[in-house]
């Protein structure tokens, strides 16, 4: 009795299954399971690689050659090297000396100090200005314009799943983010290697890694974002100005309208510390959704070791408290839910993405 | 489990090619695709016909697993394309209307790109291009960009690029689409001549008729959505010619009541209607003839005796042109 239902089960739940267990097993490389029965066709796969890393190699192949990366990195650099400058400057004129800490962490100022007779902001704000935009030319049009061009239709009656297609997307696009920060964030480090000839502590080092990592995530979030809109909209110019308004709306103007939301439901500097404090975490909640915010938050607390919180601190929280950098791992925990916020923004950008390509009907250039 | 695997893959030798069963499609309260029953043998050459807008696309995108029918199932080579997408996409090449290619890539860039995400190694994927390359006839243009190349160039590069997986099935959505007629011709008879030597099944969409004519085994008529009409052109043409009767076309310098009521009484003679339409020359008149059995020596005697000036004379074939008219004619006087 039971067995025949486990049977009919079986049956009716397997074709569903099947498929996902051929993938798994196909993306780790596993040798085909129970090919014997299918035919020819099934045993020339496997040969060469599998679909999915053809597309990423492709897709990285296009970015690479194309002009608008070009442009991209070549204004970056240019950020890049103005930034460094005027760090230097900064140093050399003796502004770096906080006497206030102890430790002054010198290499990882090189990220954050800017001149004050050079209006060149620091590396780490160029990164947060700057990012959204790589993120968001490296994807406003990876599925409209395939969609536009006619490939997309080729492109899907091949033999590869559709998931793949956005998630080949996505990777190549984050993997040339990643070597672009990357190699960014080595090279300034070397620079400042070379020019204040003050190499870093092993902490510094980890924390400029952590940066860059963070850094990923953050332009991740902006690609993934206008893959969305990619995905969302026929026309690339729509995408792209959609991407472009979320970017300055959370730039420029989500801080005016947390400010004036502030100013709105401002209590009275004699109120009772409760109400004052529920206010200012209200705001800092507000503030919080947007991924900059967020994104800015992180990179200070990595970046300036000095950073003790995040959140309004009272003074009695600071009596006896000792005038002293935190620790990595303290600075870490201290950002740790930003960056899980930031992770799960771009994991909800992906997932709606998903659903809506899965959903989509493909047509070529309807 | 393993019994279903090994029926399928018996069924799949004598099954044909394709089989579609009650296939429907629907968005919303519109039916794009209504109960379409539809089989194709193996290397055969079938062409779907129909208007815009009749559904053949979307049909196609059911057989590939691009679209889910609404109800019903598809069969490709003995795959579900709705459960086996992938099994299906890799026997199946697709060339969709409007065939898109990347640009800035050379021909053979492209052709690799196809082969590899087929999961053919490089080396394979190159000599395989070129050979279809030079099948197809744009050999010396393989390391140009695509970018550069014509319309024609781009339909035997899509026919190059289909081929490339080694398919059980093409289906080519409107692959005769602004080319030239010569273009035209040229692309037919090597799809043709493809099929035969490799024994491919191909399906054909189209809304040219004349030209789907030249190289279909069977054809079937596709309109709002449901198959009217499928067979070889001469059985659809006696299909929709139930009556039996033949068409004989003249053209007189004038055309008079006189003429008109004396090949009336030539016996046989059914129906006698002017074509207004086709007023295109003006340097004569035209008219049909319905008879019952071929009358065309006695029309134009009769017409030559009455002093009418006989210009033009022909006994009129059904063609798809005229089976399509005929089919929308009917429609429009019920």
């Amino acid at each position: 009795m039971t067995d025949t239902t486990a049977k009919s089960g079986d049956r009716s739940i397997w074709p569903r299954i099947r498929p996902f267990i051929d993938r798994v097993e196909a993306k780790l490389g596993l040798p085909p399971r129970q090919r014997s029965y299918s035919d020819q066709a099934e045993d020339e796969r496997g040969q060469g690689a599998s679909p999915f890393w053809v597309m990423v190699h492709k897709e990285i192949g296009d970015h690479i050659r194309s002009w608008r990366f070009g442009i991209l990195i070549g204004i970056i650099v240019l950020a890049c090297i103005g930034s460094i400058f005027s760090a230097v400057t900064a140093i050399r004129s003796g502004s770096a000396s906080s006497p206030s800490s102890g430790d002054t962490f010198l290499f990882l100022q090189m990220f954050t100090l800017t001149s004050p007779s050079l209006a060149i902001p620091p590396f780490s704000s160029f990164l947060a200005w700057l990012g959204p935009l790589i993120g968001i030319a490296l994807g406003f049009d990876a599925v409209n314009s395939e969609r536009n061009k006619g490939t997309l239709g080729r492109l899907l009656s091949q033999p590869i799943y559709r998931d793949d297609f956005i998630i080949a997307k996505f990777i190549s696009s984050l993997f040339l983010i990643a070597v672009v920060v990357f190699s960014l964030g080595f090279l300034i480090m070397g620079l400042g290697l070379f020019v204040i000839g003050y190499p870093p502590t092993p902490e510094e080092f980890l924390r400029v890694l952590l940066f860059l990592v963070i850094a990923v995530v953050y332009i991740g979030f902006w690609l993934n974002l206008s893959i969305l809109f990619s995905i969302r909209f026929r026309q690339a110019a729509t995408s792209a100005l959609s991407s472009m308004a979320v970017w300055l709306f959370f730039a420029i103007f989500y801080s005016m309208i947390t400010g004036l939301i502030d100013s709105v439901t401002a209590v009275s500097q004699t109120a009772d510390v409760s109400a004052q404090i529920s206010q200012m975490n209200l705001i800092l909640t507000l503030n919080r959704l947007s991924p900059t915010y967020l994104f800015t938050e992180t990179i200070t607390t990595m970046l300036s070791p000095g950073v003790r919180s995040l959140g309004p601190l009272t003074m009695d929280q600071l009596v006896g408290a000792i005038s002293s950098p935190l620790s990595l791992g303290q600075s870490l925990i201290l950002v740790w839910p930003q960056l899980t916020g930031m992770i799960a923004e771009t994991m909800v950008c992906f997932g709606i993405s998903y659903y809506l390509f899965m959903r989509q009907e493909i047509r070529s250039r309807v | 489990m393993g019994t279903s695997v090994v029926t399928s893959i018996h069924a799949a030798q004598d099954q044909p090619a394709v089989q579609l069963v009650d296939l429907t499609k629907s968005y919303g309260d519109y039916t794009a695709v209504h109960q379409l029953n539809l089989n194709i043998h193996r290397g055969e050459i079938f062409g779907l016909l129909g208007p815009n807008g009749a559904g053949k696309t979307t049909t196609i995108l059911m057989m590939l697993g691009l679209t889910e029918p609404s109800s019903g199932q598809a069969r490709i080579c003995g795959f579900d394309p709705a459960r086996n997408a992938l099994k299906v996409k890799r026997r199946v090449g697709y060339l969709p209307d409007d065939i898109g290619f990347y640009e800035d890539r050379t021909a053979l860039d492209n052709l690799i790109y196809t082969a590899r995400l087929n999961g053919i190694s490089i080396d394979e994927a190159k000599s395989r291009a070129e050979i279809l390359l030079e099948k197809t006839g744009i050999v010396e243009h393989m390391h140009k960009k695509v970018g550069a190349f014509s319309r024609g160039m781009r339909q035997r590069l899509g026919l190059a690029d289909v081929l490339i997986k080694n398919p059980e099935v093409i289906i080519l959505d409107e692959p005769t689409l602004g080319i030239d007629p010569e273009g035209v011709r040229e692309l037919l008879q090597l799809i043709s001549s493809l099929s035969r030597d490799q024994g491919l099944t191909v399906l054909l969409s189209s809304h040219h008729l004349h030209q789907v004519q030249q190289i279909c085994d069977r054809v079937g008529l596709f309109v709002q959505g449901k198959l009217i009409a499928c067979g070889d052109i001469q059985s659809l043409s006696n299909q929709l010619n139930d009556e039996g009767s033949i068409n004989i076309e003249v053209g007189t310098a004038v055309w008079t009541e006189a003429l008109q009521a004396s090949i009336a009484q030539i016996e046989g003679v059914l129906d006698i209607y002017r074509n207004p339409d086709d007023k295109g020359n003006e340097e004569y008149d035209l008219a049909t003839i319905v008879c019952d059995r071929d009358l065309t020596s006695q029309i134009a005697e009769t017409i030559i005796r009455s002093h009418a000036n006989l210009v033009y004379l022909r006994r009129k074939d059904y063609g798809l042109d005229d089976i399509y008219h005929r089919y929308f004619e009917r429609k429009g006087a019920r």
